[in-house]
């Protein structure tokens, strides 16, 4: 198996993701224009595009699709179900819900920053949520999760429901959509530091989600302490999910497809498939945002109905196959 | 000399109580059976003996020391346990399951350190797995897997090996192989404590026998003080002969020996 090489060819691949990103897009720019843009300070039309919307754009979703595809490979490692995906946990419609709150009251048209900041803090309170109703047991977590999405979910509605108008509703349902469109380098440094430590957090897990491949009574007994990987899980994907999903809004299956991906390759091994399917994650959701920018349609084409578009296809995939392998 | 010692256990699930005060001491260089009726507390004195379950009252000790004082990862080195049927989640190599064994030999990030090759290959050839080494695990036969997980425990070299029921399912023949690598090690100087419904199986391989009913401790001792029929009546409610003696033990049930 050339399960060594996973993670360098994941690599290369967003490596030429993240190229064809800075190339890609409705403002043509020539090689030597984006070289020159990157290198001098100036304020040609190239140097502003690739600057200040481009290369924002790309670093916004190397971060974020990071983050969805470790946070999936280490919980469908945690809890041995392929199909466990970062919003299992709560944190991401925690988000959603907050930055939806910041555009129904306004907050966001007098300060830009809200919508981030309201989402990493409702992400932050679904998270508290999750863990003081779930702390205990992986099952107890997965649950209180799905009921801190269902409340997180319901709220959603109603901020749709009286949305006090057509404006601020229609603006709070393309939100929901997901974009990395118009994210300055404010949204990307405010979102980074708790993207970081939680993709830090989460590379720890490898050895512990090796030892759960026997089951949870075996990793005790191999001296893995499963309340602290619990509450590490729990807050690697609140810090990385939340934080992305505060900015770019709901992207959904790049966490679930990623680990899919690269587990064939690297023997299934739990440790193994962690930075491959962070590296894999990111160059899907370039990929995903270099198409919204490529087909050209009246109002923009959303990412997150790219990846939805994509990757539901991929579910009926994994049925067909685990009707083939299961007994 | 390693000795685990149990002192007036007693585990409680919802107000009922599922050990009642067992207390006994197991040596090294012994292989001990565990036997019981369904629900007698087999598996809940194997997981608080192998302290993954902390006791209402009372406590375990390894060499005089309580196993909740002990680092975990340091416990985790000195004694392997086996739930009952054991299985591997992710079709992982036969390899990598085993090396898995070795967990809290390792450190926290990287692959396995090239001193441990030989361990690992020690382990795979001594449970005669060298032609699956590359297999995935999920696609062992149950006799392989038994064996896998066997070398998965026995891997990191632990003083204690604690197997719940590791011979249920298993044909006759891979029952009797597993109860002689279980043997050897006994032979070999480490504590082996496992449940065992097979008792022909159990009184011709282990030197001591520890019956349990309903919770309580029911006997302890050297195999041949302790398997007699009267015992067998008291914890299995059936009546039985037992004939012969060390290797060529025969328990049978008596027909008609259920005693209503």
């Amino acid at each position: 198996m050339t399960g060594r090489w996973t993670p360098w060819v994941a690599g290369l691949v967003l490596a030429l993701a993240v190229v064809a990103s800075l190339f890609l897009g409705r403002v043509v720019v020539s090689p030597m224009d984006l070289v020159r843009g990157l290198m001098s300070p100036d304020l040609s039309l190239a140097s502003l595009v690739v600057t200040e919307l481009r290369l924002p754009r790309a670093v916004l979703a190397v971060l974020v699709g990071a983050s969805l595809g470790l946070s999936g490979a280490v919980l469908q490692g945690l809890l041995r179900n392929p199909l466990a995906e970062p919003g299992l946990l709560g944190v991401g419609n925690g988000a959603a819900l907050g930055a939806v709150i910041s555009i129904y009251f306004g907050l966001s048209q007098a300060f830009p920053l809200a919508t981030p900041l309201m989402g990493l803090a409702g992400a932050i309170g679904a998270g508290v949520l999750t863990f003081a109703f779930g702390r205990g047991g992986t099952l107890t977590l997965i649950l209180a999760g799905s009921a801190v999405s269902g409340i997180t979910l319901a709220v959603l509605a109603l901020a749709l429901n009286f949305a006090p108008n057509p404006y601020a509703g229609y603006e709070m349902n393309i939100w929901l959509l997901g974009s990395l469109s118009e994210k300055s380098w404010d949204h990307i440094l405010l979102a980074a530091p708790f993207i970081v430590a939680g993709l830090g957090i989460l590379a720890t897990m490898g050895r512990t989600m090796d030892a759960l491949s026997l089951g949870e009574v075996q990793a005790k007994s191999l001296g893995v302490d499963l309340d602290r990987m619990r509450v590490l899980a729990l807050l690697g994907v609140g810090l990385a999910v939340g934080a992305a999903t505060s900015v770019t809004g709901s992207i959904g299956f790049i966490g679930l497809v990623a680990p899919h991906l690269v587990r064939p390759f690297v023997g299934h091994q739990p440790s193994r498939t962690l930075l491959p399917s962070a590296l894999l994650g990111a160059a899907l959701l370039l990929m995903a945002d270099i198409t919204t920018r490529l087909i050209n349609t009246q109002s923009e084409l959303r990412l997150g109905v790219v990846t939805g578009l994509i990757g539901a296809p991929f579910f009926f995939w994994l049925v067909l196959r685990l009707r083939k392998t299961a007994p | 000399m390693t000795r685990l010692t149990a002192q007036g256990l007693t585990v409680e699930r919802g107000g009922r109580a599922i050990l009642t005060d067992v207390s006994v001491s197991l040596e090294a260089g012994t292989f001990v059976a565990l036997v019981g009726a369904n629900g007698a507390g087999k598996s809940t004195l194997l997981s608080t003996l192998a302290g993954l379950l902390k006791p209402d009252r009372g406590e375990v000790a390894l060499d005089g020391t309580p196993l909740a004082r002990i680092e975990r990862r340091e416990l985790a080195r000195r004694r392997a346990y086996l739930p009952q049927n054991p299985r591997a989640e992710w079709p992982i190599s036969v390899e990598r399951l085993v090396a898995l064994g070795l967990t809290p030999q390792l450190p926290a990030f990287g692959g396995l350190p090239g001193g441990f090759e030989p361990r690992l290959t020690q382990a795979i050839e001594a449970c005669d797995l060298g032609r699956q080494r590359l297999q995935p695990a999920t696609t062992l036969s149950g006799g392989e897997l038994a064996r896998a997980m066997l070398a998965r425990a026995l891997v990191g070299d632990p003083e204690i090996l604690i197997a719940d029921e590791p011979i249920t399912g298993l044909d006759p023949r891979h029952a009797i192989d597993t109860v002689q690598r279980l043997q050897a090690l006994a032979a070999a100087g480490k504590l082996v404590i496992a449940a065992i419904h097979d008792l022909t199986l159990a009184a011709r391989s282990a030197t001591h026998l520890m019956a349990l009913r309903e919770g309580r401790l029911a006997a302890f001792g050297p195999m041949a003080d302790v398997l007699r029929p009267d015992l067998l009546r008291h914890v299995f409610d059936v009546e039985t002969r037992v004939s012969g003696a060390g290797s060529d033990t025969l328990v049978e049930f008596v027909s008609g020996g259920l005693r209503r």
